[in-house]
C-alpha cells in the first residue's frame, strides 16, 4: 500500500508539470496583455514586462517559474493586485477557505441526502415515493445552477425577505443557505440517481438471496448488503466532484456575491494575471489528484477484490 | 414409507410470477409451479429433476418462503407454516433456523464484501446462536472444517476461493444454524465436473452426521439418482411422477420420464445401441400460455384426445410410485 502511494505521488509531479506546461503555453497564446488598459503607452508597457520578466522568451519564463514553484514562490499578482504575493492572495486572504467552507459543506450536504434518496427510492422501487423522486432528480440535474441560484435569490431573499442576498464572507449561518443548496442541488440529485440504479442492481444478486434465507430483515439487507455492494459508482463521482466543488463555483459565488476563489479564478483569467492564473490551476490540479488517489484506496476499502496494482499482491 | 414421519407436507402449492407484457398487452402471469403437492419424510432425500424453466428452483425456494407463495398449503413438522385458504403466514425467522438453501451460482451467493467469517457468523447473529464472542469464532471453524475448509480461511474474501471451496463456504453457512432441512438447489451444476463428485459425497456424509433433510435439485438425472431415496420429475410447473429412486430409474410409467430416462448415457455400446430411445421434440411449452389439458400433450408420443381435454390426476399406481398421465388409468 505505501508503496503504492509513493508511486502515485511521483506520477502525479509529472502530471501537474505536464498541466503547468499546458496552462502556461495557453496562457500565453491569448492574445493580450496583464498591463493593457486604454491608457497604457508601449513604454509603460514595456517597463512593466521588464519588471515582472515578461519580455524573456517564453520557455525562459516557463523554467523560472518551475524553479520558483520548485522553491514554493508563487509568484506576486501582476494586475488585480499588483505586487501582493500570490500565496498571500490564495491562502492568506480568506478566499480559499470561503470556497471551502462552502464548497465541504455542499459535499455534506450531496453525500448525506443523496445517498439515502437513492436507497429510499430503490428500496420503494415502483412506488409513488420512486416516482416522485425519479421526476424531482430528473428535474433536478437538468436545471442550471445559474437558474436555481437566481430563483433562490429572488424567492428568499428579495420577496420573503428570510435570507440575506449578500452572503459575502459567511458571517452568519443564513449566508450558507443559499449558496450550499445551489452548489449541492445538482450533486445531491445525481447521486441520489447513481445510487438508485446501482443499489436495485446490487438487490438483485444472489447474494442478497442468501442474505434473505439466513433471516436478515429487509432493513438489514438493503443497508449492509445491498448499500456496500453499490457505493463504487457513487466513489467514482465523489473523488473529481469533491476536489472541484471545494475549489469554489464562479456563478454560486457571483450570484451571491462571496468572494471566493471559484470566482477570483475565472477574474484572474479575463485580467491575464498570468501568476494567479497559474497558481489555481495548479492548487486544483492537485486537489484533483490527491482525490482520484483518495477514491482508489476507497475503492479498496469497500471493495475487498479490487487490488490497487499489480505489485500489491 | 407410509411409517416414516413427515417433515413437509405441500399440498397445491402455487407460485405465480406477473411480469409487465410487452408493449401493449397486458400484464402476463407465469405459472412457474402450478398445484404441486408432496411429502418430505424426515432423513430422506427427495431428487427434483426436470428441465430447465419447469419450476424446479421456484419450487425450492417457494417451500421454504423464499418467495412468497401464491396460493397451497405448507405443512413443517405438522406445524402449517403457510396455508392460504385459512389465511395462516407464518413469521418464517423461526423457520430460517430449521430450513436452509444451498445455491446454485457459489461465487454470487456469496457477499463480496464479507470475509468468510462474516457470512458464516452473520447467521449465528441473527439467530443468536453464540453467546459469547470466542464461542463464534469457535463454531465459525467448526464449521469451516466440517466443509474441509481450515479455520484460517476465515479471514479471507470469497472472491480468494475456487468455485469447489465457495460452494463448500456456501454450505458451511447453512449448516450454521443447524438446520433440519436444506433445499440443494443444483448446488454442483457451477461445478467442474472433478469437484462434483467431492461436493455430493461431502452432502451425503454431512446428512449421515447431522440427520439432514434434503431436498436435491438437479438436471442431471444420475446425480439426482446416486444421491436421492425418492426422485420427483417435474414438467411446466408441475410435479408428473414420483417414486423411489430405484423404480423410478427401472420403471418410470409416465411418457416425460421415460424420455428423460432414455436420453440418460449408459456406459455399455451394447446396450446403448439395443434399447430404444425416445426422443422429445420440440421445446419446452412457455409457461405464460401453458398447453390445455395435461400440459405435456403436446411433446408427448403417445398424447390422445383426452389429454388435450383433461386435467390428469396424481394418483399412487401402487407402493407410493404416483404419477399424473391418463395413459395409465386404462
Amino acid at each position: 500500500m505505501a508503496i503504492y502511494i509513493v508511486k502515485r505521488l511521483a506520477a502525479a509531479v509529472a502530471t501537474i508539470l505536464v498541466i503547468m506546461a499546458i496552462t502556461f503555453f495557453l496562457m500565453n497564446t491569448i492574445p493580450g496583455s496583464p498591463f493593457l488598459t486604454e491608457k497604457s503607452t508601449p513604454q509603460q508597457i514595456e517597463l512593466a514586462n521588464q519588471k515582472y520578466g515578461l519580455d524573456k522568451p517564453l520557455i525562459v519564463q516557463f523554467k523560472n517559474y518551475i524553479v520558483n514553484y520548485a522553491h514554493g514562490d508563487l509568484g506576486v499578482s501582476l494586475k488585480m493586485q499588483e505586487g501582493t504575493p500570490v500565496k498571500k492572495i490564495l491562502f492568506g486572504q480568506g478566499k480559499f477557505v470561503l470556497s471551502i467552507k462552502l464548497g465541504v459543506c455542499a459535499l455534506l450536504v450531496a453525500i448525506c441526502l443523496g445517498i439515502p434518496l437513492g436507497c429510499l427510492a430503490a428500496y420503494k422501487r415502483g412506488t409513488w415515493i420512486d416516482g416522485l423522486l425519479r421526476v424531482l432528480t430528473t428535474v433536478g440535474v437538468a436545471i442550471p445552477t445559474f437558474v436555481l441560484a437566481s430563483t433562490l435569490l429572488v424567492a428568499f431573499a428579495v420577496k420573503l425577505n428570510w435570507l440575506p442576498t449578500l452572503s459575502g464572507s459567511l458571517d452568519s449561518w443564513k449566508a450558507y443557505i443559499m449558496p450550499v443548496i445551489s452548489l449541492s442541488f445538482y450533486d445531491v440529485c445525481y447521486i441520489a440517481k447513481l445510487t438508485r440504479t446501482s443499489m436495485l442492481d446490487a438487490i438483485n444478486q444472489d447474494y442478497i438471496r442468501t442474505a434473505k434465507a439466513k433471516g436478515v430483515k429487509n432493513k438489514w439487507i438493503v443497508l449492509k448488503h445491498a448499500l456496500r455492494n453499490s457505493l463504487i459508482p457513487v466513489i467514482t463521482f465523489l473523488g473529481p466532484l469533491a476536489a472541484f466543488i471545494i475549489t469554489g463555483s464562479f456563478v454560486v459565488e457571483t450570484i451571491f456575491s462571496v468572494p471566493g476563489l471559484g470566482k477570483y479564478f475565472i477574474q484572474s483569467v479575463i485580467n491575464r494575471d498570468y501568476t494567479i492564473i497559474m497558481a489555481t490551476t495548479v492548487v486544483v490540479s492537485v486537489l484533483v489528484i490527491v482525490m482520484n488517489l483518495v477514491v482508489d484506496i476507497a475503492y479498496k476499502i469497500v471493495d475487498p477484490r479490487i487490488t490497487l496494482s499489480s505489485t500489491d499482491e | 414409507m407410509a411409517e416414516q414421519n413427515k417433515l413437509l407436507e405441500i399440498r397445491d402449492l402455487k407460485k405465480y410470477f406477473n411480469i409487465k407484457g410487452s408493449g401493449f398487452r397486458n400484464k402476463q402471469t407465469v405459472k412457474a409451479v402450478d398445484n404441486v403437492s408432496i411429502d418430505i419424510y424426515k432423513g430422506e432425500t427427495l431428487g427434483l429433476v426436470g428441465e430447465s424453466g419447469c419450476g424446479k428452483t421456484t419450487l425450492g425456494r417457494t417451500i421454504i418462503r423464499l418467495y412468497e407463495p401464491t396460493s397451497g398449503s405448507i405443512i413443517y413438522d405438522g406445524k402449517p407454516i403457510y396455508d392460504s385458504e385459512k389465511n395462516i403466514a407464518e413469521k418464517m425467522l423461526p423457520y430460517r433456523r430449521k430450513m436452509q438453501i444451498i445455491f446454485q451460482d457459489p461465487s454470487a451467493s456469496l457477499d463480496p464484501r464479507m470475509t468468510v467469517g462474516e457470512i458464516v457468523g452473520e447467521a449465528l447473529d441473527i439467530h443468536k446462536i453464540c453467546s459469547s464472542k470466542a464461542e463464534r469464532s469457535e463454531r465459525i471453524s467448526e464449521l469451516l472444517e466440517a466443509v474441509g475448509l481450515n479455520s484460517e480461511h476465515s479471514n479471507r474474501f470469497p472472491h480468494e476461493f475456487s468455485g469447489g471451496q465457495q460452494q463448500r463456504i456456501g454450505i458451511a453457512r447453512a449448516l450454521a444454524v443447524e438446520p433440519e432441512f436444506i433445499v440443494c438447489d443444483e448446488p454442483i451444476s457451477a461445478l467442474d465436473v472433478s469437484i462434483q463428485s467431492q461436493v455430493v459425497n461431502m452432502l451425503e456424509d454431512l446428512q449421515d452426521e447431522l440427520g439432514l433433510t434434503y431436498l436435491f435439485i438437479a438436471h442431471d438425472i444420475s446425480v439426482v439418482r446416486h444421491i436421492s431415496n425418492r426422485i420427483g420429475v417435474m414438467y411446466l410447473g408441475n410435479l408428473v411422477e414420483t417414486a423411489e429412486s430405484y423404480e423410478l430409474y427401472r420403471n418410470p410409467i409416465h411418457p416425460y420420464t421415460k424420455t428423460l430416462m432414455s436420453a440418460v448415457p449408459i456406459p455399455d455400446p451394447k446396450i446403448t445401441r439395443a434399447r430404444e430411445r425416445l426422443i422429445l421434440e420440440g421445446d419446452i411449452p412457455s409457461p405464460i400460455n401453458p398447453p390445455s389439458g395435461c400440459k405435456f400433450h403436446t411433446r408427448c408420443p403417445f398424447a390422445e384426445e383426452r389429454c388435450k381435454q383433461e386435467i390428469p390426476k396424481f394418483k399412487d399406481y401402487g407402493g407410493g410410485h404416483f404419477a399424473a398421465c391418463h395413459l395409465l388409468e386404462k
